[in-house]
């Protein structure tokens, strides 16, 4: 701040409480709504303040579902959610901080074809090519897996990118060092750069299990079948349902719900999260 | 470049082959069968394939629905870039005030970068839902009746609102890190020159924070044109009568509803041009902030 | 401990530009070697051919009698301190140390009983468990030198180890350095561009310039009789004089010769044959620094404190102390 001017700095506030309060919003009216019977909502008006229905409906999201729309209880479709979001956020780490690895540490012919090849993938996001791609899961026998709702996912040029970043900022001595050190390539791999990217392997992870945990057209296309639902794909096929008979007060519980983790991760890990984020975009 | 080397011709090969392969089988192949696909066309019950050339794209710039599909991506794109990022600005400006309570704003402002698309889109269909909604209330109220389901603009005021709500975080957090790294002297020096808070403002910081508006408005138009998908499908899906099918959206709908696949095949292709060149641009721009600092 | 042997050494990068040429060099077994040059003469390279980082195009290496061209760094026997240190940030100090010795399977008792004696000699004891970050420049530096000896090798190298450090403690350290390789009597290899550093630790010099080999000689050698022009201007601070022959007539230097004369070997003489015409006087405490010209060339003379002075001064020069060299090719020919 340059000067000290008190009404500036009371509009500053003002603007964020508005700004804050226009963000709760709908986490508010979402948790207000799971609070209360359906029938509270045929009034014509929507309660401001939490109901008494809490542990009810929440209870209910947990045991039975909606059955009415073939959507199975929340538990397992949050595991679903939560083994799809680890899966994706481990795979994509893993295979990227190999391929960094190989394409800042060694010399072999067609290195640059190999770079390009993941760069490429930068380009074609998964909505775009949407029809063809769930063509070869299904021709791979991938539908309704765990292995076809990560693995199709799992190749990232943003990951890849980050950890050559990381890897061209480690001196060139450290790696002389350890050769000195009677340390091979695999053993400096494990020794030397794992334990110097832990960091940004962290921050990474908080933003792929994020990305993980909210994907919806993939898991809304390959799985057919309840047992692979995940919550944030499971969440759609309840509210078709509720155009007949009205649900809000579920089908705003399990919204609570499908944003809870993803929520806590990023207010829980914000440091790791900004750092995620912007050194994804480098 | 590395100066420190191992030699080894297989090992490499080994530590690409998980990366490569999924990029191969899931991201390069499917591209390929787009491409393949734009150029046949399938009759009625899918039995015959016939090699027509470009005869799929001709037919797309001839569809009203595809030029209304591209208007209104376009008229989407912008309000979306828009409205998050201006308010996301304005929330940075205020935060960049304040001195111990940025980290709970901060904290208080970032938290709907982690709601799915999908959630964002159901939270806002219910808030803005006819009957039961709370906006819809407190706008009969003043007179106006909301119907996102009838009326074209309200539904895409709807869907730009879902899809702006989630990305104003992210827009915030950027905008945030780009006014920290403005050195205070230059606002010092501007101050001292008789610069008041608002000519600072237009003078001073807007133009040194233009690469980060540059890439933050590149981000963006990626973000509202591809990844709102499940804004769209969660809430109005492309409708009423069109009104918010934007291109994105309608690939999926042509490809999988309307089992049209040469004319989705091309919109694919349409669709990988577009965030080519968007990419291209983003790291233009990545390679020239790299030279400045 | 061994003799390293440099045979016709070269190095040529793929791009075609030669980084090293014909290099020939004995080093006894327990000799510190320096080489020394400016930036660019290929002192680097030359060592981190012998650590095995950098391939070799031409001639041998051997170390120990054995011919380790193609031997991966780890196998040379051989153990190097960096210029940045290149300690391992996410260790202790304890496990920088071990980390070389555990990747030969060097038995746990045996590294504990090395690592202790490291400690001991460098005086690191009490840092064995804190991390690189936590540790002044200095302390880094033994830290380095540390996970050079416990290796117990049969050469150290150094590349540039002080130069990250303060003038005063590179002092120190220099002192330290010369002290613990006596004591160790483990051959060593010293890479620096300063030549304060190169005069006081080295048993020979080697100077380097443009990849090729100046001259090799013990520090008082080339101090006394540097091989060229280049040598002369390189070697001694501050750096000898070097004036065309036609400027100082007394020299009796052929013509066409370069004629150098050190700083310190000019007195005040009323009767010297050198008229200097003084330009700016530099105050070093115990001597100064006087520069002027003569006959339109510029010199410098270090001269007492006492010394009188004034606009234009006579100077004399010492016993044996003018060296002659041939213009064009730089060789000594006295």
């Amino acid at each position: 701040m340059i000067e000290n001017r008190p009404v500036l700095t009371l509009l500053a506030h003002l603007v964020l409480i508005l700004g804050v309060a226009i963000v709760a919003m709908p986490l508010w009216v979402a948790f207000v709504a799971s609070t209360h019977t359906a029938t509270d909502f045929m009034s014509g008006r929507v309660p401001m303040w939490p109901g008494p229905h809490f542990v009810e409906n929440y209870a209910h999201m947990f045991g039975q579902g909606v059955s009415t729309s073939g959507t199975p209880p929340i538990g397992p479709m949050m595991l679903n959610s939560l083994i799809m979001a680890l899966a994706i956020a481990l795979g994509k780490i893993a295979i990227s901080i190999t391929s960094a690895f190989a394409i800042v540490y060694f010399r072999f012919p067609f290195r640059r074809l190999a770079f390009w090849a993941i760069f490429v993938t930068l380009m074609l996001p998964v909505e775009v090519r949407i029809v063809p791609t769930f063509k070869v899961v299904a021709d791979l026998g991938m539908l309704n897996s765990y292995a076809g709702l990560s693995i199709p996912l799992i190749a990232s040029a943003t990951a890849t990118f980050l950890f050559r970043q990381v890897f061209l900022t480690i001196p060139d001595e450290l790696t002389e060092a350890a050769r000195i050190d009677g340390a091979g390539p695999l053993r400096f791999f494990r020794d030397i750069l794992l334990p110097l990217s832990r960091t940004n392997m962290a921050a990474l992870f908080v933003i792929l299990f994020i990305y993980g945990w909210n994907q919806y057209l993939w898991p809304l296309l390959i799985t057919t079948d309840p047992k692979y639902y995940t919550i944030v794909a499971g969440i759609k096929r309840m509210a078709d349902a509720v155009d007949g008979l009205p649900q809000w007060h579920l089908v705003m519980a399990t919204a609570v719900l499908a944003m809870l983790p993803p929520v806590l991760v990023v207010v829980g890990m914000q440091r790791l999260f900004v750092k995620g984020l912007v050194e994804t975009e480098k | 470049m590395k100066r420190t080397i191992f030699n080894s011709q297989l090992l490499p090969w080994l530590l690409l082959a998980p990366q490569l392969a999924v990029t191969a089988i899931f991201f390069l192949w499917p591209a390929a069968q787009a491409i393949w696909q734009s150029f046949l066309r399938q009759d009625a019950f899918g039995i015959s394939t016939t090699f027509v050339g470009l005869a799929n794209y001709a037919a797309l710039t001839d569809s009203a629905e595809y030029m209304n599909s591209l208007r209104v991506t376009a008229v989407f794109a912008v309000a979306v870039t828009a409205l998050s990022m201006g308010l996301a600005l304005l929330l940075a400006l205020a935060v960049d005030r304040m001195r111990s309570s940025a980290r709970a704003y901060t904290t208080a402002l970032v938290w709907p970068y982690a709601v799915a698309p999908a959630v964002a889109g159901i939270l806002w269909w219910f808030i803005f839902n006819p009957t039961v909604g709370v906006l819809p209330y407190v706008l009969r109220g003043i007179g106006y009746d909301w119907n996102h389901i009838s009326s074209k603009s309200d539904a895409m005021t709807l869907v730009v609102i879902a899809s702006a709500w989630k990305q104003i975080s992210y827009n915030f957090l950027f905008f945030v890190a780009g006014l920290q790294s403005i050195p205070a002297s230059l606002r010092e020096a501007a101050a001292i020159d008789g610069a008041g808070p608002v000519k600072r403002f237009w003078t001073i910081t807007l133009p040194l924070l233009s690469p980060t508006t540059f890439f933050l408005l590149v981000v963006n138009i990626v973000y509202a044109m591809f990844e709102t998908f499940a804004v769209i499908d969660a809430t109005t899906e492309g409708g009423p009568a069109q009104a918010t099918n934007i291109l994105v959206y309608k690939v999926y709908f042509d490809g999988f509803i309307g089992q049209n696949l040469g004319s989705s095949a091309a919109q694919s292709v349409v669709l990988m041009a577009i965030v080519i060149v968007l990419t291209v641009i983003q790291f233009r721009w990545v390679e020239r902030r790299v030279a400045y600092s | 401990m061994a003799a390293i042997t440099l045979d016709n050494l070269g190095k040529v990068y793929a791009q075609g530009s030669r980084a090293v040429g014909d290099v020939n060099l004995d080093i006894a077994d327990g000799e510190f070697i320096v080489l020394v040059g400016p930036s660019g003469c290929g002192k680097s390279t030359l060592l981190r051919m012998i650590a095995g980082l950098e391939s070799i195009t031409d001639g041998q290496v051997r170390i120990g009698g054995r011919v380790v061209n193609d031997v991966e760094p780890a196998d040379r026997d051989i153990a190097m301190v960096f210029q940045n240190y290149a300690l391992y940030p996410h260790m202790s100090v304890r496990q920088n140390l071990a980390y070389g010795l555990k990747n030969r399977r060097t038995p746990r008792a045996e590294i504990d009983r090395r690592v202790a004696e490291a400690a001991e000699i460098l005086q690191i004891g009490p840092f064995l468990d804190r991390k690189p970050r936590a540790l002044s420049g200095g302390q880094r530096q033994r830290v380095a030198m540390g996970r050079a000896i416990v290796r117990e090798p049969a050469a150290f190298l150094f590349d540039e180890p002080l130069s990250n450090l303060d003038a005063k403690l590179r002092g120190t350290m220099r002192l330290e350095i010369k002290a613990l390789q006596t004591r160790l009597g483990t051959t060593s290899v010293y890479v620096t561009h300063d030549q304060l550093e190169a005069m006081t630790l080295a048993d020979r010099l080697v100077v380097l310039n443009g990849g090729r080999v100046e001259q090799i000689g013990t520090p008082l050698d080339v101090y006394r009789r540097p091989a060229s022009t280049f040598v002369a201007g390189f070697i001694g601070s501050p750096a000898m004089n070097l004036v065309p022959a036609a400027a100082l007539p007394f020299a009796d230097a052929p013509a066409g010769a370069v004629v150098g004369i050190r700083p310190e070997d000019l007195r005040l003489d009323a009767r010297g044959p050198v008229a200097m015409t003084l330009r700016a006087v530099e105050e070093l405490g115990a001597t100064r620094l006087v520069h002027g010209h003569t006959g339109g060339q510029p010199i410098t003379a270090v001269l007492p404190v006492d010394a009188p002075l004034g606009d234009r001064l006579q100077l004399a020069v010492a016993e044996g102390a003018v060296h002659l060299f041939d213009a064009t090719s730089g060789k000594r020919i006295n």
